[in-house]
């Protein structure tokens, strides 16, 4: 089986998010950026199954700068086997995203695409759902368990009232949530052998798609201030409060 | 005005010309690892005086202990560069931690030693039980009557059948309680630098005793004296050849300076890193500590002798990954990182005030680690009379 696995270059989890003074967006100068970590999950989960044996080869496809091939050579050094680098310094909206992905499934005929459930920057959530819209691919959505057996692919989802296993026919595409796995540290010889792994550069005009953005962002504020909360001695107290402010 | 950039360990760290995407994902690795599996257990591990043992398989399997020996002898591999064991130092510098780094690295001034000069055998019994990280192997010169003054060195191995009984003492040892073999200089033969021998001793061996040093800082490492009473060596435990040992010990320094000097200019980088942030909230006389220019003005200072000081310490790396062994710009430069560190823990600490007086934090760890880095692996004083002689003074 060939699984593709899309990696997006993002703000490091870690990096105190930081609003520009004009409230057009997030300050990006000189700020330490990473491969988004649900993305991180899904290379991490393709490399195991090919360690079980399952998969054959594991395909990488970065969108984004030429600074971009550094997640992609993250991703190669933690068991990838090649990369895609579609260049673009624009910011590409989750459909411009989904759209270019299909024309690299239609190039590589994955069986199965993991993707991580959304990226931290703007947490959009979409992608995955809309790739397999465009596709018309059945979907696990979520993912906290993937088991590939009789040519089907199990998936167990997080959902709200618990869990729920779907059962897919491939190709299919998956969506990781954070309790899937727990990735690995790329290795120092690992990220010397990845220099060596393939990264073929296009560009999204290769593939047709025009990443116009359709949305506008009108404003970026940062989050209200949260106020002092209030002490209550007991239940009893509480429910008092509650009901003077009207919340129950 | 808006604001340039924050000052932080990131940002204080200018880009090398030499370092490219590998190094910055390996930056990462390291980070992740030492965030998720080091940093939550600082404060117990310093009060344990040790770290427990199966944190060793662990840094292992990440590809640090391993770092830079043959695949052959369970190592991570010796495809990378100088700059790659930069990073590594740095980050592990960065928790603030030097006992638990020591005591993870104690290796790294240990087994070079057993790579270079010992036998194929020893190689193959020692190495892969080291760097999978199941035993751990530490390095003895310095005793009690004497410490740089190698040549002068006292411990003695006397023949015995076929093989050494050694006498004497080794101290100031770190990872002495706890390591499994001491990588030990012992004299073979007569007076000076030409009756030195190096020699693997087990440290389970019959008459071997070892007392636990109570320390300044680095607590989470053990430091020990160890006492050899007629403690036979067999004779395949040496280590190259009889009355040779002082040359390799002393060329193990030069690498173990280049790491000291990393580590010292990225515990610079943490001090200036604490104290910025608390000297842009802390309020005082009806302003920010960094609006009094008494106080941005040790920033910058400080900002100014690690941005120097890394400069140096990549032009020096990129000189050794070329081949080169300048050792008195290398004795310089562990000096000049010191000197710094120095400099960063005293103006940080009287930027936090009390709050870097209170235990656990940063940088009061790190002021009570000045001291062992400026004088292990060479006291500045040392350094500076290595320098001028290598200049021909």
């Amino acid at each position: 089986m060939k699984v593709l696995v899309p990696v997006k270059r993002v703000i490091d989890y870690n990096v105190k998010v930081r609003v520009k003074s004009d409230q057009s967006g997030v300050d990006l100068a000189n700020v330490k950026m990473s491969m988004n970590p649900f993305d991180e999950i899904s290379v991490e989960e393709a490399v195991r199954l090919k360690e079980k044996g399952a998969v054959e080869e594991i395909v990488v496809v970065s969108i984004g700068p030429q600074q971009a091939q550094e997640t992609l050579r993250t991703a190669l050094a933690m068991g990838a086997d090649r990369g895609i680098l579609i260049k673009t310094d624009d910011n590409v909206e989750p459909l411009a995203v989904a759209k270019i992905l299909e024309k690299v499934i239609g190039e590589e005929s994955p069986e199965l695409v993991i993707l991580g459930k959304q990226a931290i920057d703007d947490d959009s959530n979409q992608t995955g759902q809309m790739l397999a819209a465009l596709l018309d691919w059945p979907q696990g959505t979520f993912a906290s368990e993937v088991i590939l057996e009789d040519g089907k692919i199990n998936v167990t989802r997080e959902i709200d009232g618990g869990l729920q296993t779907l059962s897919l026919q491939t190709p299919a595409i998956v969506t990781t949530d954070l309790r899937l796995n727990e990735p690995r540290y790329a290795s120092l010889p690992n990220i010397m052998k990845a220099k060596k792994k393939p990264i073929d550069e296009k560009s999204p005009g290769d593939y047709g798609v025009d990443t116009a953005a359709r949305l506008s962002v009108v404003k970026v504020t940062e989050p209200p201030v949260r106020e002092a909360g209030e002490k209550v001695e007991d239940v009893s107290e509480l429910v008092t409060k509650l009901k003077a402010k009207g919340a129950i | 005005m808006a604001k340039a950039q924050e000052i932080t360990f990131d940002s204080l760290r200018p880009p090398a010309p030499w370092m490219d995407e590998t190094h910055s994902i390996w930056r990462k690795s390291v980070r992740a690892f030492v965030d998720k599996e080091l940093v939550p257990h600082i404060e117990e591990w310093e009060a344990a005086g040790e770290i427990p043992r199966d944190i060793y398989p662990k840094a292992a399997e990440a590809g640090l202990i391993g770092m830079g020996y043959p695949e052959e002898y369970g190592g991570a591999g010796t495809d990378f560069d100088r700059f790659h064991g930069t990073v590594t130092s740095e980050e592990l510098a960065r928790m603030a931690a030097g006992g638990v780094s020591s005591a993870l690295m104690i290796h790294g001034i240990g087994l070079p030693p057993v790579m270079v000069g010992g036998s194929e055998d020893m190689k193959r019994e020692i190495a892969p039980q080291v760097l999978s990280g199941k035993k751990q192997i530490s390095l003895g010169i310095t005793e009690p009557g004497g410490g740089s003054d190698v040549a002068q060195l006292k411990t003695n191995a006397k023949r015995s059948g076929n093989g050494w009984v050694v006498n004497g003492s080794k101290t100031y040892i770190t990872g002495g309680c706890t390591s499994k073999w001491l990588t030990t200089a012992v004299r073979t033969g007569g007076e000076g630098m030409g009756g030195i021998s190096l020699m693997l001793i087990d440290l389970e061996a019959e008459g071997v005793s070892r007392t636990a040093l109570p320390k300044m800082g680095w607590w989470a490492s053990d430091t020990a004296t160890i006492h050899f009473d007629d403690v036979f060596v067999p004779p395949e435990n040496l280590i190259g050849e009889v009355d040779r040992g002082f040359v390799s010990i002393m060329a193990n320094f030069n690498g173990e300076r280049l790491g000291m000097a990393a580590q010292a200019a990225a515990c610079a980088r943490v001090c200036i890193e604490d104290a910025a942030a608390w000297a842009q909230q802390r309020q005082t006389f009806g302003k920010r500590l960094a609006d009094h220019q008494v106080i941005r003005h040790k920033i910058a200072a400080m900002c100014q002798k690690v941005w120097a000081t890394t400069a140096m310490l990549d032009q020096l790396t990129w000189r050794v990954q070329n081949g080169e062994q300048p050792i008195a710009e290398l004795a310089m430069l562990k000096v000049q990182a010191t000197e710094t560190m120095e400099f960063c823990a005293r103006e940080a600490m009287q930027i936090l005030g009390g709050a870097g007086f209170i235990r656990g934090h940063r940088v009061e760890r790190i002021y009570r680690e000045v001291r062992v880095m400026a004088i292990g692996g060479g006291s500045e004083e040392i350094m500076r009379d290595l320098a001028s002689r290598q200049l021909g003074l």
